[in-house]
């Protein structure tokens, strides 16, 4: 009896002190999950989904203070990468962030545009490259489409526009298939 | 894609046996594979033919993989044939030459010979007729050039693979780390339905190949060289025999007719046994393949200094009244071809670049040939197979059995149905040759290819996406840092104004402390001064009321209380001094 108590009381001491010296040894700096929530979503950082950015959306899932559905770039893919991750079942966009569209770039009309810096301290890439009272221009490359620069412009001189397909960034289209829907299935649903 | 079917194919069970042909020459056999009907007798009763001058030329900057060509020309110059255009941008491209002299009358977008039906830059020439060359040396002696130098001249050339990948040719020249290659393939097998243009190649102009076979074995330093031709172009092998008959460790044989079996990695292994590992290149197993168009084109860059500027195209097809080769000008429209050839424009139900397994459709009938143009394929309604309906995967196996590279087309098709790409890519989708085997045997008539070229053009964009997002992340966090550092140094800068402010204001309370004290002191002396001559004047009141003092005695105790009151003035007078100091 006692030496049971003791070899067990032995025990607990014992992993108690490796898990104590593992936790030290081996700390996480950071939130790795963070960091993953993170790498999924599209970057462009333009808080439609009512955070100030990418980041603060991901530690906001991290959480549980946000819904997987709140990133409007990103679509259904984005949804579906964070619901794999989570381990949640997709849902679908929430229309208040926002709609899924095509991806578009920002194009200052260099005619209108004032030379104001606004939308240069608006960019959250610094993608608009100017200088007071010189016309500005977007880096086509870098623009992330996230429209942030629109509200700030006092002479709304930028639009948005598709981003065009070209030879190389062209892929092949779904294939499309004509075909009756088996009856099975049909009944199922 | 467009052929009709007769339900299973002969080439079904997978075998590891060897098959033997006339020579003694061990061959292997690769897994799967099909005999799809072979068309090709109808485009080889003619000669090849030069095609027609066209009036105007158009010349994508973007004919081969890699990065597209950089335009060197303006509009409005005149060009001479043969003259550089547009030079290569960065490692993995190639330059684009004058296929005939004239104008450069545009440089802009023009549609392209391309799946999307998109447009691309291109470079327009109208010929002027003429027909003039530039100044253009052929290099006298190949042999006494490194290999090295010998890559540059066929960069320089703007010669890539015409058997339809379009690779630039002097990088796959180039045997890297090695020393020496084992083995150099030419191909001449040409399995793809319709498709003549190598075949016809060779009965002509295999002295041209042969040249060329000499001078890719030297920048490779190959040991042997093997020509492979399918035993359905017997022509061809005899003029391929007579022609290397003089050349030594070179080989032409014969493979058996098995589609695809022109594909590189299957032809290695009908060849030499080996197979080429999943995520290497022929050159890691020590073999290079290349087609005999293109030997034939590095023979004329070298032999005669001519860039290529033209390539043979087979126009056939059901919509062609007399289908053959001919040797167009790179840069020609197809519907010229069509017209020459005796083509009816109305009859064509699809025009496809290529053959019929692995070519595309067109979108239009001007569009040009590019180097990778190996045939121009005009189908008749007739010829194209009934639209049959798509039904669902039974779960046959048939696609597994025929595909030549060991996947499992019917996982792939799953789950690129289900656009799960990750697990498309656990099933190898990027080994996939895009053969269309798999589609050309499939009962319930799903088009399987399609589904893999769209989950690899999915995959691609992801990828791209991905980079980007990086790169916005990179810069967004950049950004956030560089906001912080510049409000940290606003704010240093206040601090230290608000502590020089604070010096100063310190500094100045204790000037007036000091100075308090100076007149302090000062006024303290001022008393005791007062206080000495109160006392003295005193003094000397009750002197002169007890007697009359003598002058002298007067004098001296005025000096004694003056030097009395005067020491400790000085005292404090020096106090303050030190302070200040």
């Amino acid at each position: 009896m006692m030496a049971a108590i003791i070899a067990l009381t032995l025990l607990a001491v014992v992993f108690g002190l490796m898990l104590g010296f593992a936790a030290i040894r081996f700390k996480v700096e950071g939130d790795p999950l963070v960091d993953k929530i993170d790498a999924l979503l599209p970057q462009t950082q333009c808080g439609q989904c009512s955070y100030p950015g990418c980041r603060p959306y991901a530690e906001a899932i991290a959480k549980g203070e946000a819904d997987i559905n709140q990133c409007p770039p990103g679509g259904e893919t984005t949804i579906i990468a964070l619901a794999d991750l989570l381990d949640r079942d997709p849902k679908p966009l929430n229309p208040e962030n926002g709609t899924v569209k095509p991806k578009m770039v920002a194009v200052i009309d260099e005619q209108r545009c004032i030379g104001c810096t606004l939308c240069i301290q608006a960019c959250p890439v610094d993608a608009i490259l100017g200088a007071a009272k010189h016309m500005h221009t977007v880096i086509e490359s870098e623009c992330t489409g996230c429209e942030l620069c629109l509200p700030p412009c006092p002479v709304d001189c930028i639009d948005m526009v598709p981003l065009g397909q070209d030879i190389l960034t062209w892929k092949w289209p779904y294939p499309e298939e004509a075909a009756p829907k088996p009856a099975v299935l049909e009944k199922a649903s | 894609m467009a052929l009709p079917r007769g339900g299973r194919t002969e080439a079904g069970r997978a075998g590891e046996g060897f098959v033997s042909n006339a020579g003694a020459r061990r061959l292997w056999r690769f897994r799967g594979g099909v005999h799809p009907p072979q068309h090709k007798q109808v485009s080889t009763t003619l000669p090849v033919r030069p095609a027609a001058l066209p009036a105007r030329l158009t010349l994508p900057l973007h004919q081969h993989i890699g990065e597209p060509a950089e335009p060197l020309v303006k509009r409005g110059q005149q060009v001479l044939k043969g003259q550089l255009i547009a030079r290569p941008q960065g490692y993995v491209s190639a330059p684009v030459h004058a296929p005939t002299s004239g104008t450069v009358v545009d440089i802009g977008e023009y549609p392209v010979p391309h799946p999307s039906g998109l447009s691309a830059p291109c470079i327009v020439i109208e010929a002027d007729g003429e027909d003039r060359w530039i100044d253009h040396a052929p290099v006298a002696d190949y042999q006494s050039l490194s290999p090295s130098e010998l890559r540059n001249v066929i960069r320089e050339a703007g010669i890539v693979g015409l058997g339809g990948a379009g690779f630039p040719t002097y990088i796959k020249l180039n045997p890297g780390h090695r020393k020496a290659l084992d083995t150099l393939i030419l191909n001449g097998v040409e399995c793809e339905p319709y498709i003549t243009c190598d075949d016809m190649l060779m009965r002509e102009r295999a002295g041209e190949i042969a040249a060329g076979i000499g001078i890719v074995r030297h920048a490779l330093q190959a040991r042997q060289c093997l020509v492979a031709i399918e035993d359905n172009k017997p022509e061809a092998y005899d003029a391929m025999c007579r022609a290397t008959a003089h050349l030594e460790d070179v080989t032409v044989v014969q493979v058996p007719t098995l589609y695809p079996a022109g594909s590189e990695k299957q032809l290695i292994k009908v060849l030499t046994g080996k197979e080429v590992p999943s995520d290497g290149l022929a050159l890691h197993i020590g073999v290079v393949c290349t087609n005999v168009g293109t030997a034939a084109a590095v023979h004329r860059a070298i032999d005669r200094g001519e860039p290529l500027i033209s390539r043979l195209v087979t126009v056939t097809g059901g919509a062609i009244g007399r289908p053959g080769n001919l040797e167009v000008l790179l840069g020609t429209p197809m519907e010229e071809l069509i017209h020459q050839c005796a083509g009816d424009s109305g009859a064509i139900e699809r025009l496809v670049m290529g053959g019929p397994m692995m070519g595309f459709a067109l979108h239009r009938f001007d569009l040009p040939v590019i180097k990778t143009t190996n045939c121009v394929l005009a189908l008749t309604a007739a010829e194209l197979p009934p639209p049959r309906p798509v039904m669902p995967c039974i779960r046959c196996g048939a696609c597994a059995d025929v595909c030549p590279v060991n996947l499992l087309p019917q996982q792939l098709y799953w789950y690129s149905k289900a656009k799960d790409l990750d697990r498309v890519q656990e099933y190898h989708l990027f080994d996939c040759i895009e053969c269309g085997c798999c589609s050309y045997v499939c009962p319930s008539n799903i088009p399987l290819v399609q589904y893999f070229r769209y989950a690899k053009g999915d995959i691609w964009t992801r990828e791209r996406e991905k980079e980007k997002a990086d790169i916005a992340r990179r810069r967004h966090e950049f950004r956030l840092e560089r906001l912080a550092r510049e409000k940290a140094e606003r704010e240093a800068r206040r601090n230290r104004k608000k502590a020089a402010l604070q010096a100063d204001t310190a500094r100045r309370e204790k000037q007036a402390e000091i100075q308090e004290a100076i007149a302090r002191t000062q006024a303290r002396r001022r008393a005791a001064m007062k206080a000495a001559e109160t006392q003295r004047r005193k003094a000397q009141q009750t002197a002169r009321g007890r007697e009359r003092p003598s002058p002298a005695a007067r004098n001296a105790g005025g000096e004694g209380g003056n030097e009395k009151s005067g020491a400790p003035a000085g005292m404090t007078e020096d106090a303050p001094q030190g302070k200040d100091e």
